[in-house]
């Protein structure tokens, strides 16, 4: 496997791409924090933050329907809110009779259920949006400039460098499961459930003391090469006009947001 | 890349602003006194080890193994971190795990992620080690049999939490949400338990110089057995409390001014110094006052921390 499979990052060359990590770092959580402030049913609040994303996603060069093809990967989740639709306020909109239970979807619970969807729907597009423009090192130093421990942001660059050599491990042990794993079509195979689990706990055993002797070996390399205690880059990361701008405006856009959704 | 997101990872949009707030700053607090407590106890070899390690409970999540009907169970991982590298280097590393999972993958959300850290890293460390280290050196046979026990109830409690955060956003009924999450989380507990268990054993096994069981700078102090022990008793309490009596949950809460209704979800960030979902009680008074005061103090001491560390350099 290659990296290309996990990374997220699409090159091109827009502005976007070019704009400083931390500019862009700010505005993702800003966009998702004016979300979830944004009260319930605010549809014009919703479709203006929907507009500013196309936007983007049209200025960085990755095509208007980009974010929307990727985002379906927080749509599982949406069951958890569908107990919203049956709040006990608001007028009731129909009733279901299950048998063992009776639910009464509100339109109260409706509007709050809808709201909720379009929230982390436009949420998880922006922060697609970050990870296509933003190379992931370049990412980890925005971080870093804003304050998130040095402890923390090493052991994320690690974990990022190392997560396609120990998932070929995986792909390898699985690889070497199935090969010893024959069976007859039509007969199960494998053994008890108690034993697949037993199998299960060793490949992870295995998994973790390669992973572990691995560290030990790339350690010593990286001392070898002159490592001091953290990941240097050749990016100088400084702001210049543009930068200032757009999270100037980007700021002033979000305020406008809130101000169509309060204000009705 | 069979990588399937787990229910447990919360996406942005289901908590309120306010609950996400408050499971930021329990987050923020111990995940920095994780960062001190590594930083003053282990080398500075140990990061790139925890870093590799982060990359393989990232790998370790991938193996699933079935269980029956198409389900199948998957490994979450923050016991047996915690249990191999420590309990504030567990923190760590499934902090980590998380952060990456929200940023490159979108699973789980960037606003929520103070208390998807919560429920994954910090919960299942505190559990899963809390009780793990009373049996500490006590025969291999306990050892292992409190580690399972500890991964189950551990991911137990996630799943209690993570009910309880949506319902206190108003995003779900907590009569529905509570039992599904809980007989979900029964089951892929027991996954977690039994991996973990085979894991530890076959480690132990081959390489018993690695969990190093007499090393002091990886044993947490006495206070994670407390901890441990409380917080997964409170969990076995709540939860069939909670699951088989849901209402009574919701009574005691509304008995004590502590909601007045579960779905009046907070629109507003504090109004008029009462929190919306508490309904206006003196209660909600004193609380919505020391939540303020909380972020006060924290946004405080993150500009004291600047301006000392713009005075050394």
């Amino acid at each position: 496997m290659h990296v290309d499979i996990v990374d997220q990052y699409h090159f091109k060359n827009s502005w976007i791409h070019e704009l400083d990590p931390r500019v862009k770092v700010l505005i993702t959580v800003l966009f998702i924090l004016s979300n979830a402030i944004l009260p319930d049913g605010s549809w014009p609040a919703f479709a203006l933050s929907w507009l500013l994303l196309l936007v983007v996603n049209d200025q960085s060069g990755l095509g208007l329907g980009f974010t929307l093809k990727r985002s379906v990967v927080a749509l599982p989740f949406a069951l958890v809110a569908v107990s919203a639709l049956f709040s006990p306020h608001g007028s009731p909109l129909a009733v279901w009779d299950l048998g063992f239970i009776t639910l009464i979807p509100t339109d109260f619970g409706l509007i709050r259920f809808v709201s909720i969807l379009i929230r982390s729907w436009l949420s998880v597009q922006i922060a697609i949006l970050l990870v296509a423009t933003t190379q992931f090192p370049d990412l980890l130093h925005a971080l870093e400039h804003l304050r998130l421990p040095r402890t923390l942001t090493t052991i994320i660059a690690f974990l990022f460098r190392y997560l396609f050599v120990l998932t070929n491990e995986v792909f390898r042990i699985l690889r070497a499961r199935e090969a010893r794993s024959a069976g007859l079509p039509g007969v199960n195979g494998g053994g008890t459930l108690s034993w697949r689990i037993k199998t299960t706990g060793s490949m992870a055993g295995q998994l973790f003391l390669r992973s572990y002797e691995r560290s030990d070996r790339i350690y010593q390399a990286m001392i070898s090469r002159g490592y001091t205690g953290h990941i240097r880059t050749l990016n100088p990361h400084q702001m210049v006009r543009l930068d200032w701008f757009i999270l100037v405006a980007a700021i002033f856009l979000l305020l406008i947001i809130q101000f169509v959704g309060w204000v009705r | 890349m069979n990588y399937s997101p787990a229910p447990l990872h919360i996406p942005d949009g289901f908590l309120t602003i306010v609950v996400s707030l408050i499971f930021w700053l329990i987050t923020i607090g111990m995940v920095s006194l994780a960062v001190s407590k590594t930083n003053r106890s282990l080398g500075e070899k140990q990061i790139p080890i925890m870093g590799v390690m982060a990359a393989f409970i990232f790998a370790a999540q991938m193996l699933n193994f079935p269980i029956a009907g198409g389900t199948s169970g998957h490994f979450l991982g923050g016991t047996l971190a915690a249990i191999v590298l420590g309990p504030w280097a567990g923190i760590l590393v499934m902090t980590a795990v998380v952060g990456i999972q929200a940023l490159l993958f979108q699973d789980g959300g960037l606003l929520v992620m103070g208390a998807n850290i919560f429920n994954m890293g910090i919960l299942t460390a505190v559990i899963g080690y809390g009780l793990y280290r009373m049996v500490l050196h006590q025969k291999r046979g306990i050892r292992l049999a409190v580690a399972g026990g500890g991964a189950w109830i551990a991911t137990m409690a996630a799943a209690l939490i993570a009910s309880l955060q949506l319902w206190l956003s108003g995003t779900t009924r907590l009569e529905i949400v509570l039992p599904a999450m809980l007989g979900v989380h029964a089951l892929i507990g027991l996954g977690e338990a039994l991996i973990t268990v085979a894991a530890l054993a076959y480690i132990e096994q081959t390489r018993p110089d690695v969990l190093d069981l007499n090393n002091p700078a990886k044993e947490g102090g006495r206070g994670w057995i407390v901890a441990g022990v409380i917080i997964s008793l409170l969990a076995v309490l709540i939860s069939p409390l909670a699951s088989g009596n849901p209402d009574g949950l919701e009574k005691v809460a509304s008995d004590l001014g502590f909601l007045g209704s579960g779905l009046d979800a907070p629109f507003q960030l504090l109004p008029d110094y009462s929190i919306p979902f508490l309904g206006e009680t003196a209660l909600s008074t004193i609380l919505a006052g020391a939540v303020g005061a909380i972020v006060l103090i924290g946004i405080i001491f993150l500009l004291g921390r600047n301006l000392r560390r713009q005075d050394n350099s």
